[in-house]
């Protein structure tokens, strides 16, 4: 197979690169181009690249953006606060996922595949609906007030949305299953008599779970947050949906930039330093994701 | 298949056997800076089963692959009945493999695997058919033609992957360990099986092995490979009587080594002398190459061409015998093998047949014994 | 000793499937509410199909939703070509020139925020327009565009995992048998691949089909796909034909779930019954 290097090889790479190249990467120079430029009232409405001063060419680069960006308070608040959210999302997002993961690897034969099959159909549905729905349950007149106002639990409607705490539910509600299907995919390769030999060796089933389980499931753990996290960093509809209205996350931030005050420099600055404050997690990722395949290649002969 | 054209062009000078079928001339494959295959020239006769025998990451794979067409040489040359196969892709050649994991197409029957060859050739249906009925006849696969790969046993699977290699009677049929994935008991009864459907047909095997068992039943001559270099070539009973290296010596079967010095100059007619301190007494080589005067030589003895007995053997002379203490004793049904510590610290391995059923007063552990062998019995080696 | 575990673990997933679930049966059943005060059930004239009625009839969210499976129909197949050439050659080509960059360039998609890959297909479309003329502004045309790009990065993972589960050595067998590359491809790669082929375009044409924040970046004033019909509107609060909608969504994809669940049971427990065969057969 390796042997004939032919033009159909060539064209085989090189069509979905052509075309990454063109519809992925050159985009997002061109975020990076503009974020260096200042906003101007034309077609496109940011500065060119190479100005033309008495006929000679020159560069062009405005950090205006970003300096707007580090003086202006909204822009950090926004950003420490999306990642206050994703933090404390992903973090309830494995205090649910891990025990759901755990249940499902350990459930019997017949009923695991029905389980995976009810975390998982959720996801295929619409995303948008999913987090619509929340709206009618956590409103002020929704169905959780009027539900808890109905068996006398409260007497005054709890004020549930728009708050951090609708900002939460929405993101683990429709993060959960980024969640469990690594951690299950994980959990399920543990061999049970590792537990078997713990308890052997006299550790009650607590410890046995932190000792032996907990370890080994770390690179399951690491994959399923960074699933969640890293989405939820840049999210834009479930807090405009459900959040609040004085505090918004970066993603929202960016997109109001671009439509509301048209500012496409700031806009495109916003991205790049989302993105810089995303590196770190996203290259712990794909180096997990590298691992994980190797991890298969290396166990299939 | 478009046959392809003759090449035109002298044979490549390499010394050559001119009988020569398949012929590989200087071969060389470098990945990177690890050199796999290590300028390799081998001649194969029409008709043999020559099986090339080596550890893992010894080269004999990527060789197999070389001539499958799957990898490209660095260097060197592949000629099989004359045609360089240098240029021709591995759907060109006149050259089948049956794979260690024997890549049944796990979408198609039986019959459709063993097809699949002979639609290439763009063969007529009915001669299709007939064709892979009458393989699947001879590897007995003859009622199962319409089960799917995931159907059968491992030894079917192994026999369907035989047939579809063969189907296109091709002029050479490479095996990449085609006994590996089978257990113990099939695989002798496979080995006797694959010499019989070779010879019903004639084709040219070349088989991969890391098992010499296997090496041993099924080639008519093996080739050593070490570090991608084939070390010695010769038939089974050549390469376990007489290894040309220590490695050789070492990787077929088991043996016992010792370092020494020939003694005087080794001229003159008688055997050869070899001081070996390792050992404590003289080894005296009937059949040796006089070349290896005053040099480090080996000598390499199989644990089968020891004798043991509790008297000290006659007429030694302090030669080609040794007095030992047995410390360990293994019974394997037909052969024992006895572990005897020499005076000189050494153990040395040696193997008994157990010729009668309780033979009266076998030799212990921790009895003192005298170890001796036959002047034949010892192969000096010089490297 | 594993009961105790068990139990607690057991009841979190319970927990977990109805915290799952509520939302979207609470949904499918003020769908039925007649009050258009959502979260109100008008019992004396529940259950109705009024809210099904009017969504029949809002051209508005029919056009959308005809829109969006266009969009979604054509991006999925095109992602699936562009992301089967990928997976082929990232799995099968071994080390090659720009292996690295295509490795990069398919893997990076699936973990860029949104926003961002909106806003970048955006600014691109914008620069070509400036430069050449095309696309002339943005529309359905760019939100396939840009549909294809995402979804290719999914189809490029699941076709490229299903070939490294596979013995590379099928592939050689099929071309030591006599055939040629584009045949080995035809008669062995692409039936083993298939499965892979078939998940991939079902998954890009439902994250097509799904997708807000891309589009609404790159649709442009006059094309509004579905998300963007019941974005605008429940951004103004809860409206029930928005619920009767859901309600046929769920349906659909619950019986398409639940149908291809039960078929690869049956097919598992016919290879089963196989390997018994198998190994009953062994001499």
């Amino acid at each position: 197979m390796r042997l004939t290097r032919t033009s159909g090889r060539r064209l085989v790479a090189g069509i979905p690169t052509l075309w990454l190249l063109l519809l992925f990467l050159v985009p997002f120079l061109i975020v990076f181009r503009v974020s260096f430029s200042e906003v101007r009232l034309a077609i496109p409405p940011y500065t060119p690249l190479i100005a033309w001063h008495h006929g000679r060419p020159s560069l062009e680069l405005h950090t205006s953006a970003y300096a707007f960006l580090f003086t202006d308070p909204l822009y950090i608040s926004s950003y420490l606060y999306s990642l206050k959210v994703a933090a404390v999302s992903t973090l309830l997002c494995l205090l649910l996922g891990l025990p759901m993961a755990y249940a499902i690897a350990r459930a019997s034969d017949a009923t695991r595949p029905v389980l995976l099959m009810l975390v998982v159909l959720p996801f295929w549905t619409s995303f948008l609906l999913r987090v619509y729905a929340w709206i009618g349950l956590l409103n002020t007149n929704g169905v959780i007030n009027n539900v808890l106002l109905t068996l006398g639990i409260i007497h005054e409607p709890l004020v549930m949305m728009q708050t951090d705490f609708a900002v939460y539910i929405g993101i683990v509600y429709s993060y959960l299953p980024f969640m469990i299907l690594p951690l299950y995919a994980n959990l399920e390769k543990h061999d049970i008599t590792l537990l078997e030999a713990a308890a052997d060796l006299g550790a009650p089933p607590w410890r046995a779970f932190l000792r032996i389980t907990l370890p080994l499931a770390v690179p399951g753990i690491v994959a399923g947050s960074l699933l969640v996290f890293i989405p939820a960093v840049g999210e834009y509809v479930i807090p405009t949906l459900l959040g609040r209205t004085d505090q918004l996350m970066i993603g929202r931030v960016l997109t109001d930039e671009f439509f509301e005050n048209r500012d496409w420099p700031v806009a495109s600055a916003v991205a790049i330093l989302m993105l810089l404050l995303l590196v770190v997690p996203i290259l712990l990722f794909q180096r997990y994701q590298r691992r994980e395949v190797e991890a298969e290649a290396g166990e299939t002969p | 298949m478009n046959s392809p054209q003759p090449v035109a062009g002298p044979p490549p000078a390499a010394a050559h056997d001119p009988s020569a079928y398949v012929r590989v001339v200087h071969l060389t494959k470098r990945f990177g800076d690890f050199t796999a295959v290590d300028d390799v020239s081998l001649d194969i006769r029409r008709g043999e089963i020559f099986c090339l025998l080596g550890g893992s990451g010894s080269g004999k794979t990527t060789l197999l692959r070389m001539l499958a067409g799957f990898e490209k040489p660095t260097s060197g040359s592949i000629w099989i009945d004359g045609v360089d196969m240098s240029t021709i892709p591995p759907y060109e050649r006149p050259v089948n493999m049956m794979f260690q994991s024997y890549a049944l197409f796990p979408h198609m029957s039986v019959e459709k695997n063993v097809a699949f060859g002979l639609e290439q050739e763009g063969r007529g249906r009915e001669e299709i058919r007939r064709q892979v009925a009458e393989i699947l006849e001879i590897v007995r696969m003859g009622g199962l033609g319409a089960r799917k790969p995931h159907q059968l046993s491992g030894g079917q699977r192994q026999r369907v992957a035989l047939a579809r290699a063969l189907v296109k009677r091709p002029k050479l049929l490479l095996l990449d360990e085609p006994l590996a994935a089978l257990d113990r008991k099939l695989r002798e009864h496979t080995q006797f099986e694959l010499l019989n459907i070779q010879q019903r047909l004639g084709v040219t095997f070349i088989v991969v092995t890391h098992d010499q068992e296997e090496a041993m039943t099924l080639g008519t001559r093996l080739g050593v490979m070490n570090h991608g270099r084939i070390v010695q070539i010769g038939t089974p009973s050549d390469i376990y009587e007489s290894p040309a290296t220590r490695f050789v010596a070492d990787f077929i079967g088991s043996v016992n080594l010792f370092e020494g010095r020939v003694r005087g100059a080794g001229a003159g007619a008688g055997p050869l002398q070899i001081e070996c301190d390792d050992l404590g007494c003289t080894v005296r080589a009937g059949q040796a190459p006089r070349a290896l005067v005053n040099g480090t030589v080996w000598t390499a003895i199989r644990p089968e061409k020891i004798n043991i007995s509790r008297e000290a053997p006659q007429e030694s002379g302090g030669q080609n015998a040794v007095a030992g203490t047995v410390r360990e004793i293994a019974y394997m049904g037909d052969v024992s093998i006895y572990l005897v510590q020499i005076d000189s610290g050494r153990t040395l391995r040696v193997t008994l047949p157990n010729t009668e059923r309780g033979g009266e007063r076998p030799i212990a552990r921790e009895e003192r014994v005298w170890l001796s062998w036959h002047d034949s019995s010892p192969v000096v080696l010089s490297e | 000793m594993k009961s105790s575990r068990l139990v607690f673990s057991r009841s979190m997933l319970v927990l977990g499937l109805v915290f799952l679930y509520v939302p979207i049966l609470s949904m499918i059943v003020f769908s039925f509410n007649y009050s258009r005060l959502v979260t109100v059930w008008d019992a004396a004239r529940s259950p109705t199909l009024r809210w099904y009625g009017e969504l029949l009839h809002n051209g508005q969210i029919l056009g959308a939703a005809w829109l969006s499976l266009r969009v979604a129909f054509i991006s999925a197949t095109c992602a699936v070509v562009l992301g089967t050439l990928a997976g082929m050659a990232l799995a099968r080509f071994g080390p090659f020139r720009g292996r690295t960059l295509l490795a990069g360039m398919t893997a990076a998609p699936l973990v860029m925020p949104e926003v961002i890959t909106g806003l970048s297909l955006l600014l691109l479309f914008v620069a070509l327009e400036h430069l050449i003329g095309w696309p002339h502004g943005a529309g359905p045309v760019t939100i396939t565009l840009a549909h294809i790009t995402f979804c290719m990065a999914y189809v490029t993972v699941v076709v490229q995992s299903r070939l490294t589960g596979f013995d590379e050595s099928l592939e050689e067998a099929a071309m030591d048998l006599g055939a040629r590359p584009l045949t080995v491809f035809l008669r062995v790669t692409l039936p083993l691949i298939l499965p892979a082929i078939a998940s991939g375009w079902l998954l890009s044409f439902t994250l097509s089909w799904d997708d807000l924040v891309i589009t609404q970046f790159v649709a442009g004033p006059g094309s509004s796909t579905l998300p963007m019909v019941i974005f605008s509107k429940v951004r103004l609060g809860v409206t029930p034909d928005v619920n009767a909608l859901a309600t046929i969504m769920v349906l659909v994809v619950a019986i398409g779930i639940v149908a291809s669940t039960v078929w690869m049971r049956r097919r598992e427990q016919r290879r089963e019954r196989d390997l018994q065969l198998a190994a009953a057969s062994n001499q």
